[in-house]
């Protein structure tokens, strides 16, 4: 199963298989992964689930569309940064596997 | 702080609950958890049931705030099908509907709240749903059939969204409302006009100032309702989604403090040390606005578990949060931050006709209050932002669609 390490804000892994078709939310959600709340279940409504996507990887996640709700509410979103993204939109694949993503300080 | 040795009990497992046990053991809680749930399936998330959920387009494994076996891993004792029915304070204790005592040193109060009943004759009849859990959501998926005539009571959140699912799945919708306008108490009066309009160009017909004298059926099953002007309306079955009171029948009669919902303090602390409560059933500060109320709202549920697990694990709390809050009708995504108390004066910022647009709702200072933004999650996010930092903003700016979001926000 492919795996993605989520890293806290205060630097401490988490190393956890994600189904292929899972969201990376989901995946941190799942393993009680701290730092990732997502308080609306994955419907791109909160931007409480806010990574940084590691600069390896943003290649193959790709950007928020622009225009997309994703893109609308990350341009508000506390801390975000140009590798931002929401993790609930971000589904997992086997060419994710060993993905890598931070977290930002807070998520509100 | 607290001994995190010690045994932490929780009574409600749904979102505020089940989230609780969660935070706990991220905050390094050692002791016992013992989660309690009256349903008989784990924590799930409520607000798909009214939308993907009732139109069959969610598995329950979507539903799940967690999978399984996540409280086996996680050392939480989850026991589902447990009612308590009472708390010993004295004793340290909670008493369960099939006899048995669950100790603790510490409790958490989760027990939500209850949609009100319409209690008019005939409210006992077959074919009349209220919706909160699972059950009552499947309860109401049988009845929502092609060509079914449904009758919606009460015009709130739950009242629309049902009525958006139903014609979805092609049922015939009326919706009767007490009030003079749909979502009169949790909406400002542009919002209302427009979900009014919405729904009717979807073939939901709303009855304003309409009055529910009673139901009637025929074999035991619904099959109209009278109004109190005497109109009878024929349908084949019936939500009642006129609100929700908060559940205080454990601490009431322990004595705990309790006014329109359990009394806490901004730890989530009720007025015993040993207990704390969170989510629905729980009477906050809103510090915010520097005063109190019931938030019913998965945001506010996790806000105040954090709170309630933060301060068992005696760890700093976190910062208030501005309540927010979402629906989701046809194509129609509604998302809500802040309250609109002590409001000058409101600004409609974009086109209602559009379909994009929001609404800003300024305190005399021009302090942003509250924002109601419809397909508008820029003005949202802005304003969330704005009510958090208590910015002030200048109402002709914020109406100029010309003045960027990003701008005003600063």
């Amino acid at each position: 199963m492919p795996k993605v390490t989520y890293v806290e804000y205060n630097g401490t892994e988490h190393q956890v298989d994600v189904p292929v078709g899972t969201s990376v939310m989901r995946g941190a959600v799942d393993n009680n992964v701290p730092g990732i709340d997502a308080d609306c279940g994955g419907e791109c409504a909160c931007a409480t689930c806010h990574v940084y996507v590691d600069a390896a990887w943003l290649d193959k996640i790709g950007l928020p569309v622009t225009g997309s709700q994703e893109a609308s509410m990350l341009s508000f979103a506390a801390v975000a940064q140009p590798d931002s993204r929401l993790s609930c939109q971000i589904t997992m694949t086997e060419e994710l596997d060993g993905l890598l993503v931070r977290m930002p300080e807070g998520q509100h | 702080m607290s001994d995190t040795s010690a045994r932490v009990v929780i009574v409600g497992a749904g979102h505020a609950g089940g989230s609780a046990a969660a935070f706990l053991r991220q905050y390094g809680w050692k002791g016992s958890i013992t989660l309690l749930g009256a349903e008989k399936v784990p924590p799930y998330q409520r607000p798909p049931l009214s939308k993907t959920w009732l139109k069959g387009d969610a598995q329950l494994a979507d539903l799940l705030l967690r999978p399984e076996a996540f409280y086996q891993t996680n050392r939480i004792d989850l026991r589902l099908a447990a009612e308590a029915v009472a708390i010993d304070r004295a004793a340290g204790a909670v008493l369960l509907a099939d006899g048995a005592r669950v100790a603790y040193d510490h409790l958490i109060l989760a027990t939500g709240a209850a949609p009100r009943p319409l209690r008019v004759p005939g409210h006992d009849l077959a074919g009349i749903a209220m919706l909160r859990t699972l059950a009552d959501a499947d309860h109401l998926r049988s009845l929502i059939v092609p060509g079914a005539r449904i009758a919606i009571i009460g015009a709130g959140y739950i009242g629309l969204e049902v009525a958006a699912s139903a014609r979805t799945l092609g049922a015939e919708v009326v919706v009767i409302e007490r009030e003079a306008r749909a979502l009169a108490r949790v909406a400002s009066l542009p919002l209302s006009d427009f979900f009014q309009q919405r729904h009717a160009e979807a073939g939901v017909r709303i009855l304003l100032d309409a009055t529910v004298a009673a139901f009637e059926g025929s074999g035991g099953r619904i099959a109209a309702l009278r109004q109190t002007d005497g109109t009878v309306l024929l349908c084949d079955a019936v939500l009642v989604g006129i609100g929700a009171a908060p559940n205080e029948a454990l601490a009431r009669p322990c004595g705990l403090d309790c006014d329109n919902g359990v009394v806490v303090d901004a730890a989530a602390r009720s007025s015993d040390a040993a207990i704390h409560a969170i989510g629905d059933c729980t009477r906050r500060p809103l510090p915010l606005y520097g005063r109190t109320g019931r938030l019913e709202s998965v945001p506010n549920a996790i806000e105040q578990a954090k709170q309630a697990a933060a301060d068992l694990c005696g760890r700093t709390p976190p910062a208030p949060e501005v309540p927010w809050f979402w629906s989701d009708q046809f194509d129609i995504r509604l998302q809500i931050a802040g309250l609109p108390f002590e409001v000058a004066e409101t600004v409609v910022r974009g086109e209602p006709g559009s379909g994009s647009f929001a609404i800003f709702h300024l305190a005399g200072n021009g302090a942003v209050q509250a924002v109601e933004a419809v397909n508008a999650p820029a003005e949202f996010m802005a304003g969330r932002t704005m009510i958090a930092r208590r910015r002030q903003a200048v109402a002709s700016r914020l109406r100029d669609v010309s003045c960027s979001i990003r701008e005003l926000a600063g």
